[in-house]
């Protein structure tokens, strides 16, 4: 019976082991949990489930297994915080959940089906994995999570080059690469960590009092050093919004990453190029401008520059003045970007986009020109070469 | 709690999470007080080392006694600093150990720690002697949600979440801390938190540590009920709001809120 709910739990994208299965078994052997539901409910949890994200799909997978205890269970199905069911709904689709929805068939059958649904369905709905409407995972709607999807009146991406309604969406290879955690982002990004020795002196330094003690006939003299801290410089520029939406989780993640990280991390925000203003806070970013030339006055040039962005855009964008598709810009996007890698000779360019689809993209190959081909993919592999590339001034180590 | 019997009885760590002031840490002070067992704290900070909980060696006091002749030199032992976890592995009775703050040191930390959290034995180096906990301690560790935990070490731990209480659970709550205090200021001062509390965008939400802190200071400065009803007053934020809000972006928003529901009530 619980292997069962072990692997419904598993199937719902619970993290859960075997060793963790094998430790509530071994709870219940001694006898806990065994006088009410409830008792056996907080112990599965406390054995099962190690993060508190989890516990609304937990309570999910219980309540549905031990139905015909729903009299006992009833007060399992109290309301959850919203802002965890939002996180749910719109970017914690799970593998197993993707490939199911990845079988719903291929192109011809998807628009079949839809031709179908359209006929049946009247109202407008949101959410739920069949009707056509937003945040769902039905393959038809906006804003959710379908690989072969189609979008319906999604008006939102003006900035994609084709602005179609039912245009194919194409992150159906996006997942398959490396999955990065923050864990795994924050140890790449440890390689970047420069330590410099600052403040008193607080530790022993070997080799200065050997030295030291020789020299003094024997006589113990110790010297000490101060401790060692981490004074790595980042300026990290994102782009957002646009084309960047789908990539907003991964995005955050790296940020948040770096942010605990890094000690002297300085973040802005551009939209597709880097022209002569960018922002800080994207609430503001109408009002609020620090103007390219500014921030390059203000934060040194041992800083190292990083960009993250898609790189995606129209190429006018990119080589001409006002091609800008939201002011007009005096000078082309690639000036700025020249002077930008000039003023900080360490910079790398990471793009969330997998590498394959790079060259279907001429914006991103103007981009590569103009970075002297300083761009990673956003996986492990691309962190470790992008930082790599920090490290040193010269040309690509690729 | 069920959480902590499982805990203790299959001696495996429990890891508890939850909003900062939610009253982890008290909670490791409180079952060894109810089990009256000794309560041994490893608090964590930025620079701790895994190895610092078990031992550490003081090469340099060796190094200086020898030049001073002194006896005890001849003995390593001498040198040794037992750290807190050594101690509660020495300890004659069940103890309880608490790892406070585990997710402040360094992201290796845990996985430091996994075979001596996992067989609770360790190998001190310097004497060549392996040192095994003669009763499996109740360990429990929180942590803050600042740095994910390696995956390796949740499976060895026990987990709960300390769930933001209610507004009866909150009125239990002091209750306790401050029996006998007015009815009406402390419906007034739990309506006034959990107002701030719902406040959206605020960067760091007040929690039960504080409401405990401000319902001090409100007796401290006798304010009476009345003033924290404040809607006829031209003061627009609580009294004493420095103990809720912590800082200066959070009481802008605030009272720009304020101000507007007053506006739109009108």
């Amino acid at each position: 019976m619980l292997v069962r709910f072990f692997l419904l739990l598993k199937s719902a994208g619970v993290p859960a082991t075997i060793t963790e299965l094998m430790t509530l078994l071994e709870a219940l052997a001694h006898g806990l949990g065994e006088a009410s539901a409830e008792r056996f409910y907080h112990l599965a949890r406390t054995c099962l489930v190690k993060d508190e994200r989890y516990y609304d799909r937990f309570d999910r997978v219980f309540a549905a297994h031990f139905k015909g205890a729903e009299d006992i269970f009833a007060h399992l199905s109290r309301e959850l915080p919203p802002d965890w069911l939002e996180k749910i709904l719109v970017r914690d689709l799970t593998e197993e959940e993707k490939v199911q929805v990845q079988a719903l068939g291929g192109w011809d059958e998807l628009m079949e089906t839809l031709k179908k649904r359209l006929e049946e369905q009247q109202e407008r709905h949101q959410g739920g994995n069949k009707w056509i409407g937003t945040a769902g995972t039905s393959p038809f709607g906006a804003y959710g999570y379908n690989p072969e999807g189609v979008r319906v009146g999604q008006n939102g991406s003006r900035n994609r080059s084709a602005v179609k309604v039912w245009d194919k969406r194409e992150f159906a290879n996006l997942d398959d690469g490396v999955e990065l955690g923050t864990r795994n982002m924050k140890l790449a990004l440890r390689k970047l960590r420069k330590f410099a020795r600052r403040g008193a002196p607080t530790e022993l330094a070997l080799p200065e009092t050997i030295d030291a003690t020789a020299r003094s006939g024997g006589w113990l003299d110790i010297k000490m050093v101060p401790e060692r801290h981490n004074v790595v410089k980042v300026l990290l520029l994102l782009d957002i919004g646009g084309s960047m939406d789908d990539h907003v989780r991964t995005c955050e993640e790296l940020f948040s990453a770096a942010r605990s990280e890094f000690k002297h991390l300085e973040h802005f925000y551009f939209h597709n190029c880097p022209y002569e203003a960018l922002w800080r806070d994207n609430r503001r970013r109408f009002r609020e401008h620090v103007g390219t030339v500014e921030v390059m006055r203000t934060y040194a040039s041992d800083y190292k520059l990083i960009f993250v962005g898609d790189a995606t855009m129209s190429p006018y964008e990119i080589v001409h003045p006002g091609g800008s598709v939201e002011h007009w810009n005096e000078e082309a996007g690639r000036v700025w970007l020249e002077r930008l890698t000039r003023a900080y000779p360490r910079f790398a360019w990471i793009n969330p986009r997998p590498e394959a689809h790079w060259r279907q993209t001429p914006s991103v190959e103007i981009i590569q020109d103009v970075l002297a081909g300083r761009m990673y993919p956003l996986t492990l592999s691309g962190l470790d070469a992008a930082i790599d590339a920090l490290s040193s001034t010269g040309a690509p180590l690729r | 709690m069920a959480a902590v019997n499982a805990a203790m009885v299959l001696s495996r760590p429990l890891l508890i999470k939850g909003e900062p002031g939610t009253g982890k840490t008290l909670l490791a002070a409180e079952i060894a007080r109810s089990l009256g067992k000794p309560l041994y704290e490893w608090h964590i900070k930025s620079t701790t080392k895994a190895q610092q909980g078990l031992y550490e060696y003081d090469a340099v006091s060796r190094l200086r006694d020898s030049q001073l002749g002194d006896p005890r030199v001849k003995d390593i032992r001498n040198y040794i600093i037992k750290g807190s976890l050594w101690e509660a592995f020495e300890c004659e009775v069940h103890p309880v150990l608490l790892i406070d703050e585990i997710d402040k040191a360094d992201i290796e930390f845990p996985n430091d720690l996994l075979r001596e959290l996992d067989r609770m034995e360790f190998f001190v180096y310097e004497t060549r002697e392996t040192i095994c906990a003669r009763h499996r301690s109740v360990i429990i560790i929180t942590s803050n949600n600042e740095k994910e935990l390696p995956d390796a070490f949740l499976r060895r731990c026990f987990f709960h979440y300390i769930r933001f209480p209610d507004e009866d659970t909150m009125t239990r709550i002091v209750d306790v801390h401050f029996p006998g205090l007015k009815r009406e200021l402390l419906r007034e001062a739990l309506t006034t938190f959990f107002k701030v509390r719902e406040t959206p965008g605020l960067k760091k939400k007040p929690t039960t540590s504080e409401l405990l802190d401000w319902i001090k200071l409100l007796l401290a400065e006798d304010i009476p009920p009345e003033a924290l009803r404040s809607d006829d007053s031209k003061k627009l934020i609580p009294p004493l709001y420095g103990a809720l809000l912590k800082n200066e972006q959070d009481v802008h928003l605030f009272e720009q809120l304020l101000f507007l529901n007053r506006r739109n009530a009108r």
